[in-house]
């Protein structure tokens, strides 16, 4: 052990002498190991990104997407679709989950009163769907409790209103027949430019104070059920959140389930644990790629030097020889000096990447914010000084091998 | 009982052996014909001798020296370093009889310029299983003993040549050797740089070492104790 330590300080000395020489390992080796340590953090907020992007489409994976058909024009509204979502949620131990029901509401714009496009949901489908208002808030647990419903609105909607923000905190009255006063907490950007207005509404509110037909309270009340003149009776769709794991299983049983409940209609379970692993493994190979191209640019470069250093210094191994370094020692130590120099590249590399991650303007760069930052790649980190270290090794062997054939009566006869 | 059944029993008392002892040793190198470098030679150095070894250029003089030095081996006879057949020994056991046993000395200094006087003498501990704390007091001990404490932190290259000498001394001295080999040590030195030189290794065999000098100079052969003359890879003790 204390050999070990004695010619790593030994090499250490050596390497602190021939600065330049360290200096220029230094270059090609911290390149590639931020290469490779940098490439894959990005590699893995690309990844984040994409994925959370699609989350915002299609939910969290794995997301259940329950909706149900009526098979005939007889077909009535399955009484308990909103008790049969209770107990779904408690039977399968469901943590995130929301009805979705497309509907619509009328509204009265200052341009008059026309029927809005309305989504009443649950709150917990902004985080099945990750949503993040651009401005204001989602909803909250205390808002199915609160005495008048909330929106949260899109960009449109509020243009509508001759809005640009929620700074005057804006109401907006809701139904024909018996409006209701509807506070506006939150803002979405619009999905595409050009979209019509449309507002979010929670599920309980919807039906506690606007009604089924999207009029008012009085007309409507609660439960499920909505009549669309042009699609007939129809129940909210369902999102459920579950384990990956067990998507298959709980989906096929949900719909067993809610079948048993809505007789006279097609239930149908779909799941979004789709396979999209080919950017995650393309992008993987291109840092692989670009970090062991440099690495390998960076090990000549350090094979080069070393071979010139060691010819410099035969003299010097010559003398070590005399004084009683074996030929296992002097080959230790030059191989030692090449790896203590791509241990420090490496490290250097390992800063270089941390702090080029950290400030990466990430919103510009991935064209909206990531949300669950991904944690730097400390196994990309350890990866590539792994790396380094290979390369240390490989690019001083060919000197250590030089320099143990250095005869030592030649290296100190003059 | 006796009084010298009180005294149990006698020591063995062995002969100490020699520090260097060539015994038929010979050096051929392969050539057509081959090239005799030393013909069978018998020497025997004992603990505190001091002998030089004098000879023309391409008397033999380095090739005894690699010899002595464990740098090269003999292709006849044996050669003994403090009792130890070395002719069979392997390259570690080589390595490690010169790093305890010899301390060498070179006509050209052989310091390393990057490092500074003391790091160069330092070197010597480092296979010599001198124990890491006392590697710097030894160091400064010798640098003290060759009389150039007040050059520990100067590099070599800005050194007088006696200087370096003296500091190439005190590295071969530093991990107590049994024997110090030194190799033309006055060559690159003027005459008070030399004398300088040669009393410091005076100095150092009054105080118990043994030094084999191998040189061409008479002034410095003279001051050995013994002397031995190489011509022609005969060697013949001169008395």
């Amino acid at each position: 052990m204390t050999g070990v330590v004695g010619a790593i300080v030994e090499a250490w000395g050596e390497l602190r002498i021939h600065k330049l020489r360290v200096l220029l390992a230094l270059v090609g080796v911290a390149c590639a190991v931020t290469a490779i340590t940098g490439v894959t953090a990005l590699v893995s907020m690309l990844n984040q990104s994409f994925t959370e992007q699609t989350e915002r489409q299609s939910g969290r994976r794995v997301t259940l997407n329950v909706n149900a058909w009526p098979q005939g024009a007889q077909a009535t509204t399955p009484a308990g679709w909103d008790e049969a979502f209770g107990r779904v949620l408690e039977r399968y131990d469901i943590t995130y989950a929301s009805r979705d029901e497309w509907t619509q509401a009328t509204m009265r714009f200052p341009d008059g009163t026309r029927p809005t496009q309305v989504r009443a949901v649950d709150a917990d489908l902004g985080v099945i769907n990750r949503i993040v208002p651009e401005q204001g808030r989602w909803f909250t647990a205390a808002d199915e409790e609160a005495l008048a419903p909330t929106l949260v609105v899109n960009r449109a909607f509020l243009r509508a209103y001759g809005l640009t923000d929620l700074s005057s905190h804006p109401t907006v009255p809701l139904g024909d027949r018996a409006p209701v006063t509807a506070t506006v907490v939150g803002v979405l950007r619009d999905e595409w430019p050009g979209a019509e207005p449309q507002a979010f509404v929670l599920y309980e509110q919807f039906h506690r104070w606007i009604g089924a037909d999207g009029s008012g309270a009085q007309s409507g009340g609660p439960g499920p059920g909505v009549v669309d003149p042009m699609m007939g009776v129809q129940v909210p769709a369902m999102l459920l959140w579950v384990p990956a794991d067990r998507s298959a299983e709980i989906g096929e049983s949900v719909r067993r389930d809610l079948q048993a409940t809505a007789p006279g209609w097609q239930v149908e379970v779909m799941d979004n644990h789709w396979d999209d692993g080919g950017l995650d493994r393309a992008t993987t190979w291109v840092g692989i790629g670009v970090g062991g191209f440099a690495l390998l640019l960076g090990g000549l470069g350090l094979v080069n030097i070393a071979l010139v250093t060691v010819r410099y210094r035969i003299r010097e191994i010559g003398i070590r020889r005399s004084f009683g370094a074996t030929s296992g020692r002097v080959f230790f130590g030059v191989l030692l000096e090449s790896v203590v120099a791509t241990v420090v590249a490496g490290l250097v590399g390992v800063v270089l990447a941390v702090a080029i991650i950290k400030n990466i303007p990430v919103e510009r760069v991935f064209g909206g914010g990531i949300q669950d930052m991904p944690p730097f790649p400390f196994s990309a980190a350890m990866v590539g000084m792994a790396a380094a270290v290979a390369v240390g090794a490989l690019a001083g062997l060919i000197p250590a091998t030089f320099a143990v054939r250095v005869k030592v009566i030649d290296a100190i006869r003059y | 009982m006796t009084v010298l059944d009180l005294l149990g029993p006698a020591e063995s008392l062995e002969p100490v052996p020699p520090v260097l002892e060539l015994r038929g040793a010979a050096r051929q190198f392969p050539g057509d014909p081959p090239v005799h470098a030393l013909h069978p030679a018998d020497l025997v150095v004992g603990s505190g001798d001091y002998l030089s070894v004098v000879g023309p250029s391409g008397s033999g003089k380095s090739t005894l020296l690699n010899l002595l030095g464990l740098l090269d081996k003999p292709t006849d006879g044996e050669y003994l370093l403090d009792g130890i057949p070395t002719a069979g020994a392997g390259e570690r056991e080589r390595a490690a009889l010169r790093a305890g046993h010899i301390g060498f000395v070179f006509q050209a200094f052989h310091l390393m310029p990057h490092r500074t006087v003391l790091e160069n003498v330092l070197l010597a501990t480092l296979y010599s299983g001198v124990p890491r704390a006392e590697r710097r007091d030894r160091a400064l001990a010798a640098l003290d003993r060759v009389g150039l404490s007040h050059r520990i932190d100067f590099v070599p290259t800005v050194l007088s040549g006696g200087e370096r000498q003296r500091a190439a001394v005190a590295r071969a001295v530093v991990a107590q050797p049994r024997v110090l080999l030194a190799d033309e040590p006055t060559g690159n030195l003027d005459s008070e740089s030399s004398a300088s030189v040669l009393d410091l290794f005076d100095e150092l065999h009054a105080g118990g070492l043994t030094l084999l000098v191998i040189t061409h100079d008479d002034e410095v052969s003279v001051r050995a104790q013994r002397r031995v003359r190489i011509a022609d890879g005969y060697l013949q003790e001169i008395a």
